[in-house]
């Protein structure tokens, strides 16, 4: 099965809010993945959760299309679909970027400024909490306690935890990111060239 | 059921483990905490180190991982056994270390005592952990193997007595067990304190055969992480508790509800059921006997209030996570409409022990009324912060000075706020206080899940009440128009007060009259709980609210819209770029005359050239309300 790549979407652009919506061709890969978890499971609401859990941990979000596929296959209303995704955390409605920042904003985090990190992740990056970059390379959340309160401020940075982040700091984590991915364009067009 | 099987069954399962553990006491074992904490520290680079220096020497040792010892500020930590020497105990460990450790210690003999924190053993060379006030107070009932056993390994938990509780359990009857319980007072450690034996025998004896029991693992309060660390740490331990929990009560299924945040506490879970299965404690006829009982993980979703019974029940039923009225309790119709068991992690965990040694043996810790131990993940601005274990009745003042080693750097102390969301603020003032479910409560704290949180003079006690209402308010799950909209009401005011944007003192009566409210009109403890922190913090610090009310002022130099960054150029040395090469935005200057200063139209307040500023000057302050600065600007002219 074809694998999600990421960058099929279509970006409307209402005002300063991005919502991204998958391509037709997406849209059909986004139901067979979908249709391939649902195989896996009976259709009991108790398995609700957990077949939303299995969707996010494949898709990385819960595409509208899927919530439209579980809810008919489960024989429930679409909205007591969405109901749940909304009303939980831990689920997405948009696709995550490349790259995700997760700000901690526990108790300790935030009393020696986590929200002075969260501010410059928002300043740099020109979008808010809980959204993409336009070119999806990066998103931002906010995560409560990750357990690592001795290193307060924290970000977790995709898996990796980073402690004390400072401003200073979250411009070093995007520059090294930036590098990253120059290095890997480069390397692409070196390919390229060698291919010729 | 014959006795004779089952203790012939632990038997064997104990010879195993400890013939297959022999091995470890005959050469050096290195042991590196990657729990999370440990994780974030650079524990992983630290194992792989020490894997490849003793390979590269061809060295006959053993790297193992272990859990979180909590000392949570020394981390990566690294114990060290060798055969001949107690064992060692290191903090910060770092490649440079690693490489001294493998040559000096591994190799010649010298265990390096000017890095060992502490010895683990007592012995005639080095202090142990009683030797420090902090080992003094500390006593461990369930954090006792954290960290000192390989989480992922069945056989370092059953060779410490592991299942040893259980084995017992299945010789008994149910109402024998039951009786135990019961007469160790254990009380509910997620919150409430409600007495875990009533709880159970009401399970036991509601009508029925299909029951469950569940672990509440769903850890809500921003500044806590015990719950996940005993998971990541020692796993079996709860997975004994629950067994006989289930044993008691007549259930034959049962469930950890376990955040979904937690991923490395939910793969070591199961693990450890899968190894449990394998050595016949979960499944069918468990030990040789004719009892029946499994387990299953379900992850949470994220959301506050499922940590509340009903709500979590719904949300394990595919519903959204909203509480619902009771009676019916739990016990008498819980998950399927069944009567079900709910305990925290750390309730389940004492009781292994509990069955072990005694219910007498339990209470001779802690308090008449609270017995036991207490588990609080110290944060905040102490200096060694981490996971402690203390006796109930030990008092604020000893956790926060002697346990906790005090505020760093010459602060003074303002509060530590206990129990979370639902919690207080507590000052100076009530230091003294036990800490005892009862004695917090009458203080208007509680103890809540066990997050602890010191706060100094640089923390505003305005900002951090809001802080915790803006959470509560954001998990409301919405079905109480007064947890729902009260709360945003309070929210409204208290981020006016710390904007300077409230002229009016009645608006803390306001506060007052809409948290009484809430508290009256709101069906769970999310909602009834959530003025706590506002409240508290009225009671004792009522200057402070005064301060941002009337004067714009906030004393603690935090709220960033009372607040305003200057460069004192008596202070400022000139030569120096630190400052303006740590501002993100360009705000910070150097003028004609070569002093630096700040344009405070671009300043976002990030504190980066207060901290980049050498401390020999000093040079940057914070001063509120901000219109000093244009005073101190004019006086320089
Ligand atoms: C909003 C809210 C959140 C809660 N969160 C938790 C939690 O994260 N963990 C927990 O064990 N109990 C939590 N509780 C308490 C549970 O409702 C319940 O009292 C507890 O799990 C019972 O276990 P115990 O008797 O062992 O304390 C919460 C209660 C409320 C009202
Ligand atoms: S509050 Fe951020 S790690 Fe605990």
């Amino acid at each position: 099965m074809q694998g999600v790549t990421k960058r099929h979407y279509v970006i409307i652009s209402k005002g300063d809010v991005f919502v991204l919506k998958p391509s037709e061709n997406e849209k059909e890969i986004i139901i067979e993945h979908v249709a391939e978890i649902l195989g896996g499971w009976r259709a009991d609401r108790e398995n609700l959760i957990p077949i939303l859990q299995d969707v996010q941990d494949r898709l990385g979000y819960l595409p509208g299309v899927a919530m439209e596929k579980i809810a008919t296959a489960m024989d429930i209303p679409a909205v007591d679909v969405f109901g749940l995704a909304t009303f939980y955390n831990q689920f997405r409605l948009n696709p995550p970027g490349d790259h995700q920042f997760k700000v901690c904003m526990g108790t300790a985090c935030y009393m020696v400024g986590g929200n002075i990190a969260m501010d410059s992740f928002k300043r740099r990056l020109s979008i808010g909490e809980g959204d993409t970059t336009p070119d999806r390379k990066f998103s931002l959340e906010r995560v409560v306690c990750v357990g690592c309160c001795s290193i307060a401020p924290v970000v977790v940075v995709d898996d990796m935890i980073e402690g004390k982040v400072t401003p200073t700091r979250v411009d070093g984590i995007l520059l090294a990111f930036e590098d990253k991915h120059q290095k890997k364009d480069d390397n692409k067009g070196n390919q390229g060239q060698e291919g010729v | 059921m014959s006795a004779i099987v089952i203790e012939g069954y632990y038997a064997g399962l104990k010879s195993k483990a400890d013939h297959k553990l022999l091995p470890l006491k005959e050469k050096p074992v290195i042991w590196v905490g990657t729990a999370t904490c440990g994780k974030a520290a650079g524990a992983i680079e630290v194992r792989e180190a020490f894997k490849k220096e003793i390979k590269s020497r061809g060295l006959d040792a053993e790297v193992m991982e272990v859990g979180c010892m909590g000392h949570c500020y020394a981390e990566p930590l690294t114990v060290i056994s060798k055969p001949g020497f107690p064992p060692l105990c290191y903090g910060h460990v770092d490649e440079g270390l690693v490489k001294r450790l493998v040559e000096d210690f591994l190799v010649n003999d010298d265990p390096c005592y000017e890095y060992a924190m502490v010895a683990l053993e007592p012995n005639d060379i080095f202090p142990t952990l009683t030797d420090f006030p902090r080992g003094a107070y500390e006593e461990k009932i369930i954090l006792e193997d954290c960290g000192f056993i390989d989480p992922e390994d069945i056989d370092h938990y059953i060779a410490r007595e592991g299942y040893a509780a259980l084995a017992k359990v299945l010789t008994m009857k149910p109402e024998e067990v039951l009786e135990e319980i019961k007469a160790s007072n254990l009380r509910g450690r997620g919150g409430a304190g409600f007495p875990a034996g009533i709880k159970w025998e009401a399970c036991r004896k509601s009508p029925g055969s299909e029951k469950y029991v569940i672990v509440n693992a769903d850890e809500g309060d921003p500044g806590a992480f015990m719950d996940r660390s005993i998971l990541e740490s020692n796993p079996h331990l709860v997975i004994e508790g629950l067994i006989i929990s289930a044993y008691t009560i007549g259930s034959s299924r049962g469930y950890f509800y376990v955040r979904s945040e937690y991923p490395q506490a939910i793969r070591r879970l199961e693990t450890a059921l899968e190894q449990a299965r394998e050595k016949g404690l979960l499944g069918n006829s468990i030990m040789g006997s004719d009892f029946n009982f499994d387990i299953e993980i379900f992850r949470g979703s994220g959301a506050f209030v499922c940590g509340e019974g009903t709500a979590l029940i719904n949300s394990m039923e595919g519903k959204m996570g909203i509480p619902e009225h009771r009676p019916p309790r739990l016990a008498e119709s819980g998950f399927r409409g069944k009567p079900t068991l709910l305990n925290n992690v750390k309730t389940f965990a004492y009781v292994p022990a509990i069955i072990r040694k005694g219910a007498d043996w339990f209470k001779s810790t802690g308090t008449s009324k609270s017995p036991g131990t207490a588990v609080f993940s110290l944060v905040g601005k102490v200096g060694n912060s981490g996971l402690v274990e203390v006796p109930m009745g030990t008092t604020l003042r000893q956790l926060v000075y002697d346990v906790g080693e005090g505020i760093p750097g010459e602060k003074k102390f303002k509060a530590v706020q206990i129990g979370g969301p639902s919690g207080g603020c507590l000052p100076e003032s009530a230091l003294d206080v036990p800490i005892d479910f009862d004695s917090l409560h009458e203080a208007g704290a509680i103890m809540g899940s066990g997050g602890l949180v010191i706060l100094d003079e640089d923390d505003c006690m305005v900002a951090i009440a809001r802080y915790f209402l803006e959470f509560t308010q954001k998990e409301s799950c919405g079905k109480c128009t007064f947890c729902r909209l009260g709360t945003k009401h309070m929210l409204d005011i208290l981020t006016r007060i710390t904007k300077g944007q409230e002229e009016d003192l009645a608006s803390l009566d306001i506060l007052r009259e809409l948290a009484e409210d809430i508290e009256a009109g709101s069906l769970c403890n999310l909602g009834k709980t959530a003025p706590n922190p506002v409240l508290t913090t009225i009671r004792y610090f009522l200057d402070e609210y005064k301060e941002h009310i009337v004067n714009k002022r906030c004393p603690a130099l935090m709220c960033t819209d009372l607040i305003a960054f200057y460069i004192a150029p008596e202070k400022c040395s000139k030569l120096c770029n630190a400052c303006v090469g740590s501002c993100p935005t360009e705000a910070v200057y150097t003028r004609e005359d070569g002093l630096k200063a700040i344009n405070q139209d671009k300043c976002v307040k990030c504190n980066n050239c207060l901290k980049a500023c050498p401390t020999e000057y000093s040079a940057v302050i914070k001063l509120s309300p901000p219109e000093l600065v244009v005073e101190k600007e004019r006086e320089q002219k």
